[in-house]
C-alpha cells in the first residue's frame, strides 16, 4: 500500500494518508512511552520490593505517567539567563527528531513497516548518530559545569560504542546478504539470527544499552557525580523532550534487536497460528524488561572504564565475530 | 591553538552524592581533580556550647542528632563520661540494653552505609534492600524508646525505658534474619565486575597516612591497624562478647567495603551472646540523684561508634552543668585525609572517596 502511493503522483490525498499515518505511529509511540514509564517503574519497584505507582489510575498507576507529563506541560519554562538561547531551545528538537524518525524503517510485521529502504540498517544507525549532537549542544547551550562534562561524556561515550555496535550487526548482515530490514527477517524464517550469531548479539546488546544512555552506561546523566548530566538546567517540557527521546530510543532499539536477533515477527515453530504482530509484541516486551532488569541491577561504569571496555574488548570482539561469521560462511559453502 | 583551562567546580552543599549539606569546591582539569578544597559548617549547631547551660540530661537529646545514623553510640559517650566523673556502678541489665542497642544501631548505621554507598555508585536497589532491615532495626529501637531516629535513650546511670515484653524475642529472631540477608547483599553486589573495578585500589592510603591523620574505625583498621575500642579498651560490658575485629591490608574503598559488611557479622555475633545473655530482671537505672552534679574534675572517655573513635570530654567545676564539653567527633576527623586522596582522581571516583569514608554531616559539623 506504502509503495503505491509512494509512487503515485504527489497530491493533498497522498499528503493527508502521509500526515495521517506518521500522526498514527507518533500516538502509538507515546503511549508506548507512557506505558513503558510506568512499566519500568512498576517492574523496578517489584525488583526492589516496593509498590511503585499505586494512586493515579487505581492500583495499577495507569494515570501515572499522564498526570507526570502534564505536570511537566504545566511548569515554568526557565532558560538560565546566560545560556546560548536558540541552541538550548533547538537541542531537544535535535536530539527528540531522530528518535522519531528511525522508527520509520522499523518492520513491526510483514505488513506494517513506513518506509522499505534498501539500507534501512545503514539509515538506523546514520539517523540515530545525530541525537548525539542533540545532547552535545544541550550540555554546551546550558552553560553549566555538570552539563557541560554530562555532554562531553556523551559525544565520548556515543562515539565509543557506536562503532563496536556497528560492527556487531556486520555478522548479521553477512548472513542475511542484505541491509534491508526486511530481507534480515526474512532470512530468520528457519533459524533466529540469535542462535547463529551469539556473540555478536551480546556485544550488540552492550553496546545497545551504552547506545540508549541507560545503567550501567548512564554517564552522561549520572545523577550521584554530574546532578543530572547534560539536562540539569532543563526544565518543564524541554526536559521532557530530552526523556521522550530516550524512551523512544529504548523502543527503537528493542525493535531493532527484535527485528536483528530475535526473528521479527516470525513465531516459534507449531505456534504460528498467533499472529506477527503478537510474536514481534512478545519478543519486543521481553528486550524491554531485559533492559530495566539490568537497570536495577548494576552499578555504574566508571568513564575510563567504559571507553577502555568499548575499544579494548567489545571492539576487537565484534571484529573478530565479524572474521569467524566470514570464515565459516565461506567453509560451510565448500561442503 | 588548542587552550585548555582548569574549572572551578562546587560540588555541594546541595548535590546527591554529598550526604547532606557538605560542600566540596573543586579545580578540574578535564575531568581530573587537581586540587579539592571541603568547606564545612552548614550544619554547626554549636552542641559544645549550648551545653554549657544544659544540665546533663538535657545534653543527651543533643548528641542525638550529632551522628543521627547511630544516636545510640552518642547517648552512651555523654552518658559514660558523666558516669565515670561519678564513679556510678551500671546495672547489669542496663548495661545488656545499652550493649544491643548500640550494636543494633552500628548495623543501622552499617546498612545505610552499604546502601548509599552503592546509590553514589549508581546501583539503585542496594538502597532499598538496605533499608528495608534497617526499618526492622528502627521499629526495635522505636519499640524501646519511642522515637525512630533521635532516640534519647539513655540516661546517667542507666538507660530510660525497659525491654517491653517479647522484644528480645524479636532480637532473637531479627539475628538468623539479618545473616540470610546478608548473603544476598554479597551475592548482588559484593562479586560484580563492575562494583569490583569502581572501588578497588580507590582512594588509597597507607597506615603511616591513616595514623598521621588520626583516622579511626574501619577507616583505620582497612590499612590493618587493628585497633577498635571494644576490645583494646573495653567499656561497658565488652569484655563478655566473643567477638573479632576485621581489619585488611590495603587501605582502598574495597577493603572499607569489606570491613564494614564484616563488622555487621561480628555486630550480630554480639547481638547474639547479648540476647543469651540477658538478665531475666534488674534494675534499668542505677541509684543517682535527681539533680546530677559531675564532681569537679575533667574527664575524657572514648567509645568505638559505627564511624570510628567518638571521645567526650567533660570539665566541671562542680554544678549541674559542665563547664566544658568536647566531643571527638570521627567523621570531622576522617573526613580530613579528603583533599589529599582527591588529588589525581576524577569525578567519578570522588564520589567513591567521599562515600568510603563514610561521614555523617551532623557529626562534621557538631
Amino acid at each position: 500500500m506504502i509503495n503505491g502511493l509512494l509512487e503515485s503522483s504527489p497530491g493533498i490525498l497522498n499528503f493527508g494518508i502521509f500526515f495521517l499515518l506518521a500522526f498514527v505511529l507518533l500516538m502509538v509511540v507515546l503511549g508506548f512511552v507512557t506505558y513503558a514509564i510506568l512499566a519500568e517503574r512498576k517492574v523496578m519497584g517489584f525488583m526492589q520490593m516496593r509498590m511503585g505507582p499505586n494512586q493515579v489510575g487505581g492500583r495499577w498507576g495507569l494515570l501515572q505517567t499522564i498526570a507526570d507529563v502534564l505536570k511537566l506541560l504545566l511548569k515554568e519554562d526557565t532558560i538560565p539567563k546566560l545560556a546560548d538561547r536558540p541552541l538550548f531551545i533547538i537541542a531537544p528538537v535535535i536530539a527528540f527528531a531522530p528518535a522519531f524518525m528511525v522508527l520509520a524503517t522499523i518492520p513491526f510485521t510483514d505488513k506494517f513497516q513506513f518506509a522499505d529502504i534498501g539500507v534501512g540498517l545503514l539509515y538506523y544507525i546514520a539517523i540515530s548518530g545525530i541525537s548525539t549532537v542533540g545532547i552535545v549542544a544541550g550540555g554546551w547551550a546550558s552553560n553549566n559545569k555538570y552539563a557541560l562534562l554530562g555532554g562531553m561524556r556523551a559525544a565520548a561515550q556515543m562515539i565509543s560504542y557506536e562503532i563496536p555496535l556497528v560492527m556487531s550487526v556486520i555478522g548479521v548482515i553477512l548472513l542475511a546478504g542484505s541491509l534491508n530490514l526486511n530481507d534480515i527477517v526474512a532470512a530468520q524464517e528457519d533459524v533466529w539470527f540469535i542462535v547463529l550469531q551469539p556473540i555478536g548479539f551480546i556485544v550488540f546488546l552492550i553496546a545497545s544499552i551504552a547506545e540508549l544512555n541507560r545503567v550501567p552506561f548512564d554517564l552522561p546523566e549520572a545523577e550521584s557525580e554530574l546532578v543530572a548530566g547534560f539536562h540539569v538546567e532543563y526544565s518543564g517540557f524541554r526536559w521532557a523532550f530530552f526523556m521522550l527521546a530516550e524512551y523512544v530510543y529504548l523502543f527503537a532499539m528493542a525493535s531493532l534487536t527484535t527485528v536483528l536477533f530475535l526473528g521479527g515477527w516470525h513465531p516459534l515453530p507449531f505456534l504460528a497460528f498467533i499472529p506477527g504482530a503478537v510474536w514481534f509484541a512478545l519478543k519486543f516486551s521481553l528486550i524491554i524488561f531485559v533492559l530495566i532488569w539490568i537497570r536495577s541491577t548494576f552499578p555504574r561504569i566508571r568513564a575510563d572504564q567504559l571507553m577502555e571496555f568499548g575499544w579494548k574488548v567489545l571492539l576487537p570482539v565484534a571484529l573478530a565475530n565479524i572474521f569467524l561469521t566470514a570464515l565459516l560462511k565461506e567453509l560451510l559453502k565448500l561442503f | 591553538m588548542i587552550r585548555t583551562e582548569e574549572m572551578l567546580l562546587n560540588v555541594g552543599p546541595q548535590h546527591p552524592s554529598t550526604h547532606g549539606v557538605f560542600r566540596l569546591v573543586v579545580k578540574i582539569d578535564g575531568e581530573i581533580i587537581t586540587e579539592a578544597k571541603p568547606v564545612i559548617g552548614y550544619l554547626h549547631r554549636g552542641t559544645e556550647k549550648l551545653a554549657e547551660d544544659l544540665q546533663y540530661t538535657q545534653i543527651i537529646p543533643y548528641t542525638d542528632r550529632m551522628d543521627y545514623l547511630s544516636a545510640m553510640t552518642n547517648n552512651y559517650v555523654l552518658c559514660h563520661a558523666v558516669e565515670t566523673m561519678m564513679g556510678i556502678k551500671i546495672p547489669d541489665r542496663a548495661e545488656y540494653l545499652r550493649v544491643l542497642t548500640m550494636e543494633l544501631g552500628r548495623v543501622a548505621s552499617h546498612l545505610v552505609w552499604w546502601g548509599t554507598f552503592l546509590l553514589d555508585i549508581g546501583a539503585t536497589s542496594p538502597f532499598l534492600f538496605a533499608f528495608r532491615e534497617r526499618e526492622m532495626i528502627i521499629n526495635l529501637l522505636n519499640e524501646l524508646s519511642g522515637a525512630r531516629l533521635t532516640f534519647n535513650y539513655m540516661r546517667v546511670g542507666g538507660v530510660k525505658w525497659d525491654a517491653p515484653e517479647g522484644w528480645i524475642e524479636k532480637v532473637r529472631e531479627f539475628v538468623p534474619y539479618m545473616r540470610e540477608q546478608l548473603k544476598g547483599y554479597h551475592e548482588l553486589v559484593t562479586g560484580n565486575e563492575i562494583f569490583m573495578n569502581r572501588v578497588k585500589g580507590v582512594g588509597k592510603y597507607t597506615k603511616e597516612d591513616a595514623l598521621n591523620y588520626s583516622l579511626s574505625g574501619v577507616n583505620l583498621r582497612c590499612t590493618g591497624v587493628k585497633w577498635d575500642l571494644r576490645k583494646d579498651e573495653p567499656y561497658s560490658i565488652y569484655d563478655r562478647f566473643d567477638f573479632d575485629v576485621p581489619t585488611r591490608q590495603n587501605g582502598d574503598a574495597w577493603t572499607r567495603y569489606q570491613c564494614r559488611m564484616e563488622e555487621i557479622e561480628q555486630s550480630l555475633k554480639i547481638i547474639e551472646q547479648a540476647v543469651e545473655q540477658f538478665p531475666a530482671e534488674g534494675d534499668i537505672l542505677a541509684k543517682v540523684p535527681k539533680i546530677i552534679k559531675a564532681p569537679k574534675g575533667e574527664a575524657y572517655v572514648r567509645i568505638e561508634s559505627p564511624r570510628g573513635e567518638i571521645g567526650c570530654y567533660i570539665a566541671s567545676d562542680g554544678k549541674k552543668e559542665p563547664y566544658r564539653l568536647k566531643f571527638r567527633r570521627p567523621s570531622f576527623y576522617n573526613l580530613q585525609i579528603l583533599p589529599k586522596l582527591l588529588k589525581g582522581e576524577n569525578m567519578a571516583n570522588l564520589i567513591v572517596v567521599l562515600g568510603a569514608i563514610d561521614i555523617v554531616l551532623g557529626e562534621v559539623d557538631g
